[in-house]
């Protein structure tokens, strides 16, 4: 089977301070209110998903960080309980999650054909990171399709953002052969925020929105230069900028799940729907999607060849 | 009676040890090393046991473990092809909370974590797992703040120091941490194993030949170079030499002991120990600034005081005195306290007594304020630490006094100047009973609506002088 395509690429940053101020029954804390743009934002992401048919979501996100090679759940199934090891107060989520372990396995060795160092995580008692499952908790509350969950691997701390960005790259271009090959329509989640310079202490009152703020102005700025690429179609000019916006913001970029993101995209000159940008706890967190399917925004590569 | 800490171990953080020693000769030694080092802990008779693991990564300033039996089954991001790692641990939490309320005495931000399902990181489960196999010993577990530097990360440790000494028990304190930590970032077999480059090997055998000598302190005063040269520059720094030589006191007077060094996945990994000797004295090969409260380098923005309140200052009228002996008419001030907002100097000696001016927190040549000012630059209240604050008030103090000739201990009277007595007094009263507790001068203590600059507490003392 073949003909398999992106549907649509999403940067869904996965604060827990979000699961936290929904207040949905998975989560045991309970919040009064607050990042209400945020989520709003994210109401809007969901309503633009509706219109979209997709059969699986592949997510990669920067809390499950490996250092040899990168790993997918191998599983068909994983439930727990994740509690966020920075805001426990905030985050103690029980999940169960289906897992896309047909196409997962077809992303590893489509990776591994390439010369990228993968494994498939096949232990049952593992705990799937709280960046999934926030992720796409917020994207798919329902949680009704399968996922594809990779990890992060840390090439940027044993080399640097610019080897991050080749093996990233590289990873993309393998999504999206397993996904053309996979015959499956998938929506591809970049996990992660921009700036990611944080306050180090945090407000009596977690959903106090009288403190939260961007951590600094230049992070602001660097997160408008970042989203203005977005919305004029400028990917591939987003990905040469993204070694110093990963080192002038301490971004989450770091983590090579933007780059992979638009990589698998093959990098969309059409612009991005910016749903929402807001601050948490000094972060800059936007939510953005590329529509593959719109008919004005066809994408090069394997799914149109 | 006084706690005390009988035994510091370094340890591994690898899963290896523990899951499958028997695939490597390297990593069997290591399992063996472990096992004479928990037999090192029972022949210590301690009877607690403090973890601290580099792979604990906090953020949100510092964490400890208080839930009283954690248990899960536990399996590392990497490694989870080994297997899983089921632990159930005895958490003493009353050590927890002394712990948490030590470090924000030092001026660390901290909190206890009592929640289940909580993740223990994979460094922690190793390390009990091997050392403390039947859970005889009650644990502490102490997070590694991801950002915290040098001074911050020594003043954990003495505060770790402060609890056990609280606490009147004999304590083993352990870091979990690799020596170099590069692995190899391909799979590779289990015979195939060694240390990742020679530079790593060489760095790796020169710590192991100072621990081996019982010198600490050196190796603490070496972690910056070390970080450089064996450690993948990740934000997170090594420290743990910092924190263990902060709690075990920073000096080179143990005996130590290597008990193995092998590679894991191609990082350094070894098992030493080292017992505290009072007949011996180590000589330091170092001499870092030592620091005893955290004044915080953190959140500097919203610490550093405003340009316009800076240039408040540089206006006074009057030239400020920086000459450090006193003048003809008995002033006197000095580069080390604060600079006075005003014409005044920082002491006046009439006869035998010296009359300070009134003292805050502020920091000598930055004006940060430790703790963080009570508003910003545009008057929004802010919050801040009182604890922090006072403390800084009286370390200036102590410092003009003792540059002047005269020492706290020559206190005889004391007015203090807080702007919020209903949120401030506890904290502010339990850190003067710190200092002053023995030394029993008179004191008042006043609220006032605003002091010159954003603190919340000034001092004024009367003391007596030496000479």
């Amino acid at each position: 089977m073949s003909g398999g395509r992106i549907v649509a690429g999403l940067l869904a940053p996965h604060p827990p301070h979000l699961v936290y101020a929904e207040n949905p029954p998975q989560n045991e804390p309970k919040a009064e209110c607050g990042w209400e743009t945020l989520r709003w934002g994210y109401e809007r992401l969901r309503k633009q998903l509706e219109n979209i048919d997709y059969d699986v979501i592949v997510i990669l996100s920067p809390h499950w960080q490996t250092y040899i090679g990168t790993h997918f759940l191998g599983l068909n199934n994983f439930k727990s309980l994740s509690v966020d090891p920075i805001f426990p107060n905030l985050f103690r989520y029980h999940y169960d999650i289906n897992i896309d372990v047909e196409l997962a396995k077809m992303i590893h060795d489509e990776a591994e054909s390439d010369g990228l160092s993968v494994r498939m995580m096949e232990n049952p008692d593992f705990r799937v990171d709280y960046g999934t499952i926030t992720s796409c908790h917020l994207t798919n509350p329902n949680w009704d399709k399968p996922i594809v969950s990779i990890s992060s691997n840390r090439s940027v701390h044993y080399y640097s953002v610019e080897v991050m960005q080749e093996m990233m790259i590289k990873l993309g271009e393998a999504t999206r052969k397993a996904i053309w090959k996979s015959g499956k329509k998938a929506v591809v989640i970049s996990s992660n925020s921009l700036s990611h310079r944080h306050f180090v202490n945090e407000s009596e009152v977690p959903e106090d929105m009288s403190k939260e703020h961007i951590t600094n102005h230049s992070q602001y700025l660097w997160d408008m230069k970042m989203i203005n690429m977005m919305k004029n179609g400028k990917t591939k000019e987003l990905i040469e900028m993204m070694p110093e916006f990963t080192e002038q913001t301490v971004a989450e970029t770091d983590g090579g799940a933007l780059t992979w993101m638009l990589s698998s995209l093959n990098y969309p000159t059409y612009p991005a729907t910016i749903h929402e940008y807001g601050t948490i706890i000094g972060t800059g967190n936007a939510i953005a999607a590329w529509d593959t399917n719109d008919e004005k925004r066809k994408i090069e590569g394997v799914s149109s060849k | 009676m006084t706690g005390e800490v009988v035994l510091g171990l370094f340890v591994p953080a690898h899963p290896h040890p523990l899951l499958c020693p028997e695939k490597s000769p390297g990593w069997a030694r290591l399992r063996e090393a472990y096992e004479q080092a928990r037999m090192i802990i029972e022949e210590s008779e301690a009877e607690l046991i403090l973890v601290y693991s580099t792979l604990w990564t906090s953020i949100i300033g510092h964490q400890f473990q208080g839930l009283k039996e954690p248990e899960w089954v536990h399996v590392d991001h990497d490694f989870h092809y080994l297997g899983s790692m089921p632990y159930k641990f005895h958490i003493d939490t009353d050590f927890a909370e002394e712990l948490s309320n030590s470090a924000k005495s030092r001026g660390l931000e901290s909190r206890v974590v009592s929640y289940h399902g909580f993740p223990i990181d994979t460094g922690t489960v190793v390390a009990l797992s091997l050392l403390n196999p039947d859970n005889n010993l009650p644990a502490g577990i102490c997070s590694s703040n991801m950002y915290s530097n040098r001074a911050e990360t020594i003043v954990l440790g003495k505060s770790a120091n402060d609890a056990i000494k609280k606490s009147g028990k004999k304590v083993a304190v352990v870091v979990v941490s690799s020596l170099s930590n590069r692995m190899f970032t391909d799979k590779i077999k289990p015979h195939e194993e060694k240390i990742h480059s020679q530079k790593d090997d060489e760095w790796n055998r020169k710590i192991l030949e100072f621990l081996d000598e019982g010198r600490l302190e050196d190796v603490s005063q070496l972690s910056r170079e070390i970080h450089q040269q064996i450690r993948v520059q990740k934000v997170v720094a090594f420290k743990p030499m910092w924190w263990l030589a902060g709690v075990m006191g920073q000096h080179n007077n143990f005996a130590g002991k290597v008990h193995a060094y092998e590679s894991v996945h191609g990082a350094g990994c070894a098992v030493a120990s080292l017992i505290p000797k009072i007949d011996e004295v180590g000589d330091k090969e170092y001499d870092e600034d030592d620091v005893e409260t955290y004044h915080g380098d953190r959140n500097v923005l919203d610490t550093i005081i405003s340009e316009e309140e800076n240039n408040d200052f540089e206006s006074s009228n009057e030239p400020l005195d920086e000459k450090e002996e006193f003048s003809e008419s008995g002033t006197f001030s000095t580069s080390r306290a604060p600079k006075p907002v005003g014409a005044y100097p920082h002491a006046r000696k009439v006869g035998d007594l010296l009359y300070l001016s009134g003292v805050g927190p502020r920091q000598p040549k930055s004006n940060a304020i430790p703790g963080g000012p009570v508003k910003d630059a545009t008057g929004k209240n802010l919050d801040y630490n009182m604890k922090a604050q006072t403390i800084a008030c009286i370390e200036n103090i102590k410092t003009i006094l003792e540059d002047s000739g005269s020492s706290l201990e020559d206190v005889v009277d004391v007015t203090s100047f807080l702007i919020n007595m209903d949120r401030d007094f506890a904290d502010y009263n339990s850190i003067y009973a710190d200092y002053f507790g023995e030394i029993r001068p008179t004191r008042t203590t006043l609220e006032i609506n605003a002091l010159p600059t954003p603190i919340a507490v000034e001092m004024k003392v009367i003391a007596k002088i030496k000479y």
